[in-house]
């Protein structure tokens, strides 16, 4: 393979002129038919949202009638107002700001400081522990689903706020403190042992001098903690069942959107809800884009 | 002399004190917190499969292996793994196939300029575009799929069908059709998750390899099967682990997209909605936390699988 590739590459530079007088010609049939391709998959991307955008101007008999692709006639925001108050999609997001932000934040530091000491003191259980902490990237979270549910109800975190938060922290552990454990080994020791000789507690290291340094991969992992908590769905659920939708999260709100009362019949307040949930996600998406992508994909190191 | 020894001895002592202090403030709260709520309540679990336990006042009794003998006899418990099954076979496939062919186009369909493969023009903005519906809520986009795939004509996607003249399909109400359509809705939101993953294995190919094996004059289809696709295997691998355990999930899209949530006629349903319903519609929790020990060793044992299948040889560069 080896000796192959280098004969190759030896032959590729001496025609180089040749190369590039034969590659020269990239469009063509094929070059035609892939854009096509690529464009049609991006209006199968963009359409339903655009689509969803649009509805939300419409009025019902426009979005069940017989052109439901059809400009609407004229733009109101009436729906957008319904859909805000009476379907609560503020009081939602409101709530759901407040619990991602604070797991979110809780995460990261609780994370950070066990990834910390398991990636650079040598212990006794050292190893165990991080394999614990590893382990739980393996198993299904629906394993879980009973016992978590009683384990919060006992306790009495059941439907509330602080009870998601805690769950929340403690199933965005694994995976954070898997990535950041190897984040910090790969950081100089240098800089810490000076501040130690300077004087400086384990733990003023810790936060003035380490996290400093650890910053892209600490910003990776929050975008990465922010949507996964953003987006979650099953516990919000199992976790805020009971008759409490004054606390429910996004998500749940959304999904429930036609058994809340009085909304059958409201298709452009469907579709306000729905823009509202997207539009946030698109805003942030494309200020942190190049963040996002490989935040996410930093998952599949795993 | 002997008092500084003395002195050093009783600092090295306190310096240890001092670390092992520092390493059990900093573990000791996520610790707890993650074997309060992650790995006691899986250790529970399997307790709780072995009893029948209902729920709220009454002990749990252990019945031993005795849910686990319904489960065999339970006609949704194989449907939904019957379910599972075509989503691990179908739902990799068709994504990767996808991903890999826009990941391609996008890196190298553009041929080589100055001695560099590019990709097509404006490959940024489609790899953005791609992308985007991954950050969606999966909740989200099921209720947004639920006008697109309305079975009469004011659906999106049947009010385009009429425009060319084709009869309202029921896309979620057809009991053939309704497990692909959900699949539709996963690979929708999923490929550019992929393309994107695919592109970073891509661009790590040196630009020399191509060069040298289009003098040698081989095609854009010599390049993409017997070059990059050799070459990005690894990728490939981690991406159809990753698609093969999210076929044992998709319980917010089936929940919140399909009718009667798993139906019609638990045609879509997967183990996790039936776990979730078993356990608090009907309050079966020993029979749920069976369901739940069965989706473990389904997952675990495909993990192991795939990685012994996929595994080849790596190709060093």
């Amino acid at each position: 393979m080896m000796a192959t590739q280098t004969d190759a590459v030896r032959v590729a530079k001496a025609s180089h002129a040749a190369s590039r007088r034969r590659q020269k010609n990239p469009t063509g049939v094929f070059g035609a038919l892939s854009h096509i391709a690529l464009i049609v998959w991006t209006i199968l991307v963009v359409g339903p949202i655009l689509w969803t955008f649009l509805a939300s101007f419409k009025t019902n008999p426009e979005i069940v009638g017989d052109a439901p692709l059809a400009l609407p006639d004229n733009f109101s925001w009436a729906s957008w107002g319904r859909a805000w108050e009476k379907a609560h999609i503020g009081r939602y997001m409101l709530n759901t700001v407040f619990v991602v932000g604070v797991s979110t934040l809780f995460t990261m530091l609780f994370g950070s400081m066990a990834a910390y000491v398991l990636a650079r003191y040598r212990f006794f259980g050292n190893r165990a522990i991080y394999y614990l902490f590893v382990s739980g990237l393996s198993f299904p979270v629906f394993l879980a689903l009973v016992p978590l549910f009683f384990v919060v109800r006992n306790l009495g975190l059941i439907d509330t706020h602080i009870g998601v938060i805690l769950v929340y922290i403690a199933y965005s552990l694994p995976f954070t403190v898997f990535f950041l454990t190897a984040f910090f080994k790969t950081l100089p020791n240098s800089v810490a042992e000076a501040a130690m000789m300077d004087g400086a507690s384990h733990t003023r290291t810790f936060f003035q001098i380490m996290v400093p340094m650890a910053r892209p991969g600490l910003i990776s992992i929050t975008i990465f903690n922010i949507l996964g908590q953003w987006n979650q769905y099953l516990l919000p659920i199992v976790l805020l069942s009971g008759s409490v939708e004054d606390k429910w999260l996004i998500t749940q709100g959304i999904a429930n959107i036609n058994t809340t009362a009085g909304y059958e019949a409201d298709w452009p307040g469907l579709f306000a809800a729905l823009s509202m949930a997207i539009i946030p996600m698109l805003i942030v998406y494309i200020i942190f884009q190049r963040q996002i992508q490989s935040g996410l994909t930093a998952g599949a190191v795993k | 002399m002997r008092q500084g020894d003395g002195g050093l001895a009783a600092r090295l002592v306190s310096a240890r004190a001092r670390k092992y202090g520092f390493i059990f403030s900093f573990l000791a709260i996520p610790l707890i917190l993650y074997v309060v709520f992650v790995i006691s309540p899986y250790a529970q679990a399997f307790y709780i499969s072995l009893t029948n336990w209902r729920g709220i006042s009454a002990n749990p009794q252990f019945i031993g292996f005795e849910n686990f003998t319904r489960l065999l006899d339970d006609d949704v418990f194989w449907a939904a793994v019957r379910h599972h099954g075509l989503l691990l076979l179908a739902m990799p496939l068709i994504t990767i196939a996808i991903a890999l062919f826009f990941s391609f186009l996008l890196n190298l369909g553009g041929g080589s300029r100055g001695g560099r493969m590019t990709g097509v023009r404006g490959s940024r903005f489609y790899r953005v575009v791609y992308f985007f519906p991954q950050v969606l809520a999966v909740a989200v986009v099921g209720v947004l799929f639920q006008a697109i795939y309305r079975p009469d004509q004011t659906g999106v996607l049947n009010g385009l069908l009429k425009w060319v003249g084709v009869n309202p399909v029921g896309w979620l109400i057809n009991t053939d059709l309704a497990l692909w359509s959900i699949m539709g809705v996963v690979v929708w939101q999923s490929v550019g998750f992929y393309v994107v993953l695919f592109s970073a294995g891509m661009s790590a190919i040196p630009s020399d390899v191509f060069e040298a094996a289009a003098l040698d004059g081989a095609g854009r289809f010599r390049l993409f099967f017997s070059i990059t696709l050799p070459l990005i295997w690894d990728t490939i691998q981690v991406g159809w682990v990753y698609l093969g355990i999210a076929a044992f999930d998709c319980f917010a899209l089936v929940q919140v997209l399909s009718v009667d949530r798993g139906g019609p006629d638990n045609a879509t349903t997967v183990l996790p909605l039936e776990i979730w319903r078993t356990a608090f519609t009907f309050s079966k929790f020993g029979y749920a936390s069976a369901m739940g020990v069965a989706l473990f060793f389904l997952t675990i044992t495909f993990a192991a699988l795939s990685l012994r299948v996929t595994r080849r040889e790596r190709i060093e560069l």
